[in-house]
């Protein structure tokens, strides 16, 4: 019997363009031994839960720096949810004020990271909500 | 409910969880893959190869797109990216030019790392087609890596090959040279809308005339005649060359016709059921060889075999001798 490896779903909703964080997310989580979908820009809730529920991931991570993660990451939980996904983690990355980050947490997101994050501590975090 | 029952049912998620049990090679996939199997044999698999950037994911977006639109069969995707040799991570990218599929309930994309695979394909990739095919996918296409040498494996796997070239490549012999285009069933030139597509079709449609059949000149009755290829043979097939513009949606319509085509020569031929016949006769026995070896592993004694392994590694006996021995009890 092989190893299950950790699938990743890694996804920009929303018009945001800035992918350079994904981009580092995903190829930090590739190197941890990970299998990462990478899915591109400009993805709405909707692909994104159809993209998770296909590929069976374990994580799906949220790459978001437009300020618009108040609307986009409870419509992603509640399509997880609805899709009988309800194990996933999800992960937020990006521009995320602090006084957001209670309300995030408090709606499912395991994990929340800004700018300077280290790939080790998000390696180290997804590794754990897996378990 | 069972899984296999849900997945019969059209249950995505119950699908999805399938497809990685089997991946993983998990004791309860093996079940399902054996209660779904007689279901499967209904699908017509299309291959997808080609050097990376030739367009295959753009590609197979359309193709997939154009199926929906002229057919009512439910399209699976199977989409094999590199594993990382040193970490066994992948960033598995081919779903970015596949965005216009979401929404439609009738297209199944599954990303799948190839894990070490050398053949274009994973391992698992040709128990994973068996679960969509049971699942009633109709269609099913399968991009390969794309590592441009050796994509061998997915001939074996699909029933029809569309080997995809762009101009502008580079090395034209190159691609030629590396074999890839004995295994074509349909050629594609995509990027046809790039500068060099005419030489890229020259380049390719002088190789084939090297590897096909092509008008026999000989002498007769003192003058030269030109005598057409045995086209009576009915394995006889000459891969027609498709040109195609992947991020316009040009050249679909010839595309998805050449691939009919090719169907309906497999049928005619015979040779859909030789392939399907070769290939789980193949499957089979490399579970029996695995088996065997396995039950033949479990009646030595594991002390025994080390020794002999040594011997080997010292160069003592060779690996040949050391199978007599294993077997006959003496090495001759
Ligand atoms: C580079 C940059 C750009 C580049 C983007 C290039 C690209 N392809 O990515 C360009 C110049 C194009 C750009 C444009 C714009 N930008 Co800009 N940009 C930046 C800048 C300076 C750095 C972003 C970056 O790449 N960082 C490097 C990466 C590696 O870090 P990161 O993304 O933060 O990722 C880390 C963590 O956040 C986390 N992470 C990120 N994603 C994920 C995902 C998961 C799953 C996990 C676990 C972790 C994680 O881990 C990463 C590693 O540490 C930021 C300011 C800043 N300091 O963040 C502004 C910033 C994001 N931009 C901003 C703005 C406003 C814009 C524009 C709207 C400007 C304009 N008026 O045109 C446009 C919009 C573009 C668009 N289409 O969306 C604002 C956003 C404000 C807000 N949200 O409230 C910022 C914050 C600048 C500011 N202080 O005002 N931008
Ligand atoms: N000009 C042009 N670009 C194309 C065409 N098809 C694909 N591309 C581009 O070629 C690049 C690689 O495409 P992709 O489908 O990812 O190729 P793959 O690596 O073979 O799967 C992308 O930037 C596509 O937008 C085409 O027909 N014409
Ligand atoms: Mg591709």
């Amino acid at each position: 019997m092989t190893d299950r490896k950790i699938r990743v779903l890694v996804a920009k909703p929303g018009l945001d363009g800035h992918d350079r964080g994904a981009k580092v997310v995903a190829r930090a989580l590739r190197d941890a031994g990970m299998e990462v979908i990478y899915t591109g820009l400009r993805q709405t809730p909707e692909m994104i839960a159809e993209a998770a529920l296909q590929e069976d991931v374990d994580v799906v991570g949220l790459s978001i720096l437009s300020g618009a993660h108040m609307a986009l990451a409870p419509r992603i939980l509640e399509l997880l949810k609805k899709n009988g996904q309800d194990q996933v983690r999800v992960f937020i990355g990006g521009i995320i004020p602090d006084e957001d980050m209670p309300r995030l947490k408090e709606m499912g997101i395991t994990g929340i990271y800004g700018p300077g994050a280290s790939t080790d501590e998000i390696i180290r975090d997804v590794r754990e909500a897996v378990k | 409910m069972s899984l296999t029952k849900s997945i019969l049912e059209g249950n995505r998620l119950a699908l999805a969880r399938l497809l990685t049990q089997v991946e993983n090679d998990l004791t309860e996939g093996h079940s399902s893959l054996a209660e779904l199997f007689p279901y499967t044999g209904k699908a017509h698999l299309i291959g997808v190869t080609g050097a990376p950037g030739t367009g295959k994911s753009s590609l197979v977006n359309q193709l997939a797109l154009q199926y929906r639109k002229t057919t009512n069969k439910k399209v699976a995707i199977i989409a094999v990216d590199p594993s990382s040799p040193f970490t066994g991570g992948a960033v598995l990218g081919d779903r970015v030019r596949m965005r216009d599929l979401s929404g439609d309930e009738g297209v199944f994309i599954r990303s799948m790392a190839s894990r070490g695979s050398l053949g274009g394909v994973a391992q698992k990739t040709a128990s994973i087609v068996q679960v969509f095919d049971a699942a009633g996918y109709e269609i099913i296409i399968i991009e390969t890596v794309g590592a441009g040498q050796s994509e061998v494996d997915v001939a074996r796997l699909a029933h029809t090959t569309v080997v995809v070239e762009a101009p502008g490549l580079g090395d034209e012999i190159q691609a030629i040279k590396a074999g890839i285009l004995e295994i074509a069933d349909v050629l594609v030139i995509n990027k046809a809308d790039r500068p060099g597509v005419e030489n890229t079709e020259r380049a390719l449609r002088s190789t084939l005339k090297l590897g096909h059949p092509v008008k026999r000149v000989f002498r007769h009755h003192g003058k030269t005649m030109a005598v057409d290829a045995p086209t009576t043979d009915p394995h006889f097939w000459i891969p027609p060359i498709v040109k195609t513009v992947a991020t316009e949606g040009k050249g679909l319509n010839e595309l998805v016709e050449a691939i009919a085509k090719h169907a309906a020569h497999l049928d005619q031929s015979g040779d859909r059921v030789a392939r399907d016949r070769a290939r789980l006769q193949s499957e089979m026995e490399i579970l029996l060889q695995g088996a065997l070896m396995n039950r033949f592993l479990e009646h030595i004694p594991q002390e025994q075999y080390g020794e002999l392994l040594e011997k080997v590694f010292s160069r003592n006996i060779s690996p040949s001798e050391a199978v007599k021995f294993l077997l006959n009890g003496n090495p001759k």
